[in-house]
């Protein structure tokens, strides 16, 4: 089980950060959704990997499962989940103001400036 | 239980839904209630710092759970003291921003509360989950802030600053994640104790937590190499948003301190120390990085960013020593490298208004209005900027040179800071006189249709950014007072933890 966790928050990782330089802001956001998969895998994982193992306290458990990863997870689910939808609304909107979807500024088609109004 | 030092947090999170819900469409109403708040605020940071003065660490258990498992806010001068800053730069900034800025998009004021209750919440926080928490809250607002007002350029920039600190929030998580793996807390003060007692095999796990830990506080400082996303951001931000987002790299540079003097200080056994290997170099070329940055900007707006690069070099790099002495020297450049780069931000924010079609380009023009009294308050501000005698930069910086002496990087130190203030003053006094007096001698004038948005409520907010210079200048001696306390309170690690668990 551990290298199978091991292994798809690596392999979730590499294509997040490879999308993420594609710096085209489609790729970019999905690059993020990934990673923030990555992410909360990782944090579910730092509870220790267990099976069948009560996050509660009862009379018949052998051991418990750390319950605060799990509440750290579904806080960044959350965030994660906002975040990821204000940054398609700005890059929709960047894309149809500016016409380019690069995200990288330097390479900006011609030299714009931000309108002063 | 203190309840004072829940209240900064509190009063921006309640007037900002009352601002949306309530006098949304009222935008006079709407600036009344975002007066009165950071008003208040700045009340409150006073009668706090009041109370941290006696050097006491105070904390603040939310739903009274017990400690470690509670919730923490904690209270001690460090924290005062920011608090302060923040609530005069976010008063100034609304000042500014309510001369006509807050017109150009909607719900200017609410985001605006809600990024100083994350600032807040991220200086008086006492447990690294609320502090990623609180940093999301500030970032949020920012986002929002920053492209206020719209225009392709700027929404660019917004994309890119978003997407580069929702990948440094995701580090963010995993270092958390890492440090929780090998600790079982994530409050400061329990990690503090538990940190010291990880055992060799877990160590390389603990160490990448903190490094990257590190890197994430890096890219809010706007640290070499992960600084890049500063000058387009800043200098498309709308000014007032700019000269506010001067606080939010000290945000980054103020989890630092925290974080690695309480935590991975000296007593952090193997980890002890981990920072100042990598903090001190990426410091001294974020230094130059910024100042020839500001050697080759093309616009007054990339100058003023490159020049905050800069300063949290110089910032950082008084960090890296780890001593009270360099620490106390580095609050007090902290102090005024905010308050000169929010003020200079403002002044571009005058210029642009004034020069339509042109902007703040570095280009020789025709003059503008009131050319004579913004290119007076861009001498001043500039010179406090670049560190010139007789404004708080030059004291700044000779207090961080002095308490670099032992350092076994003097000479480094001495050097860079040295040759980059020359740097920035070459800078600064080429945009100054290519804006100000070269457009003297060219015939003709920059009209604007009507009068400039920005009138005498603008000329007030740098005119009191300008006076707190001088006041940081003047009573220098009472200020550096209270950093020493400030600095020796944060060495005083065991202080802090008792406050806390006990």
């Amino acid at each position: 089980m551990e290298f199978i966790v091991a292994s798809s928050v690596g392999v979730l990782t590499a294509a997040g950060v490879y999308l993420l330089l594609r710096a085209r802001t489609y790729p970019v956001i999905l690059g993020l959704t990934l990673l923030t998969y990555a992410v909360n895998f990782f944090l579910f994982a730092m509870g220790r990997l267990s099976v069948n193992l009560p996050p509660v306290i009862s009379d018949e458990a052998l051991g418990y499962a750390d319950p605060l990863p799990q509440a750290l997870v579904l806080t960044a689910i959350v965030i994660s989940f906002g975040m990821t939808a204000v940054a398609v609304a700005m890059a929709l909107r960047a894309y149809l103001e500016s016409d380019s979807d690069h995200v990288d500024l330097s390479r900006s088609e011609g030299s714009e400036k931000a309108d002063h109004s | 239980m203190n309840h004072w030092i829940i209240l900064p947090i509190l009063v921006p999170a309640v007037v900002a839904p009352m601002i949306v819900l309530a006098v949304r469409h009222d935008i006079v109403l709407a600036r009344v209630f975002s007066v009165a708040s950071a008003v208040i605020m700045l009340l409150l940071g006073g009668i706090l710092m009041g109370m941290a003065a006696d050097g006491q660490t105070q904390m603040y258990a939310l739903g009274n759970w017990p400690m470690p498992f509670g919730i923490v806010l904690v209270l001690d001068q460090l924290s005062a003291l920011m608090l302060v800053l923040t609530a005069v730069l976010g008063l100034v900034v609304v000042l500014y921003a309510i001369d006509g800025w807050d017109r150009h998009g909607r719900h200017f004021h609410a985001l605006f509360q809600l990024q100083l209750m994350g600032i807040n919440g991220a200086f008086l926080t006492g447990d690294l989950f609320n502090l990623f928490v609180f940093f999301e809250i500030l970032l949020i607002a920012s986002y929002g802030l920053m492209v206020h007002g719209g225009g392709p350029a700027r929404m660019r920039a917004g994309v890119q600053y978003v997407v580069v600190n929702l990948v440094g929030s995701s580090v963010f998580l995993v270092a958390i994640g890492l440090i929780y793996g090998v600790t079982g807390t994530l409050n400061m003060a329990d990690l503090a104790l538990r940190v010291p007692e990880v055992g060799a095999s877990e160590q390389a796990l603990l160490q990448t937590g903190a490094l990257l830990l590190l890197l994430v506080f890096g890219v809010k400082a706007a640290l070499v190499p992960v600084q890049f996303w500063l000058p387009g951001t800043y200098a498309l931000a709308p000014a007032p948003v700019a000269a506010l987002f001067a606080i939010m790299t000290k945000v980054g540079a103020y989890s630092i301190i925290r974080m690695y003097i309480l935590v991975f200080g000296d007593g952090a056994g193997e980890a002890a120390g981990i920072a100042a290997d990598w903090l001190l170099p990426a410091a001294l070329v974020t230094l130059v990085v910024g100042m020839v940055g500001v050697l080759a900007s093309r616009s007054l707006g990339q100058m003023v960013s490159f020049g905050v690069i800069g300063s949290m070099g110089t910032l950082l790099t008084a960090v890296s020593l780890f001593t009270p002495e360099a620490l106390s020297a580095g609050l007090y450049y902290l102090l005024h490298s905010t308050l000169a780069a929010a003020t200079l931000f403002l002044i571009v924010g005058l210029v642009v208004d004034r020069r339509p079609g042109l902007g703040d380009d570095l280009v020789v023009a025709p003059t503008f209005a009131q050319a004579g009294l913004i290119a007076g308050g861009f001498f001043l501000a500039a010179i406090a900027m670049v560190g010139m005698p007789p404004l708080a930069g030059f004291l700044g910086k000779l207090l961080i040179l002095d308490a670099a002496r032992d350092s076994d990087a003097v000479i480094w130190i001495w050097s860079l800071i040295l040759v980059t203030s020359l740097l920035a003053i070459i800078g600064f006094g080429r945009g100054g006189s290519t804006l100000f007096w070269k457009s003297a001698a060219v015939k003709g004038r920059l009209e604007t249709d009507g009068a400039p948005e920005s009138g005498a409520l603008s000329f007030v907010a740098v005119g009191l950014l300008l006076a707190s210079l001088v006041f940081l200048t003047v009573f220098a001696g009472p200020v550096t007072g209270y950093l020493d306390a400030t600095a020796a309170q944060l060495f005083e690690t065991r202080a802090y933890i008792s406050a806390v668990l006990d």
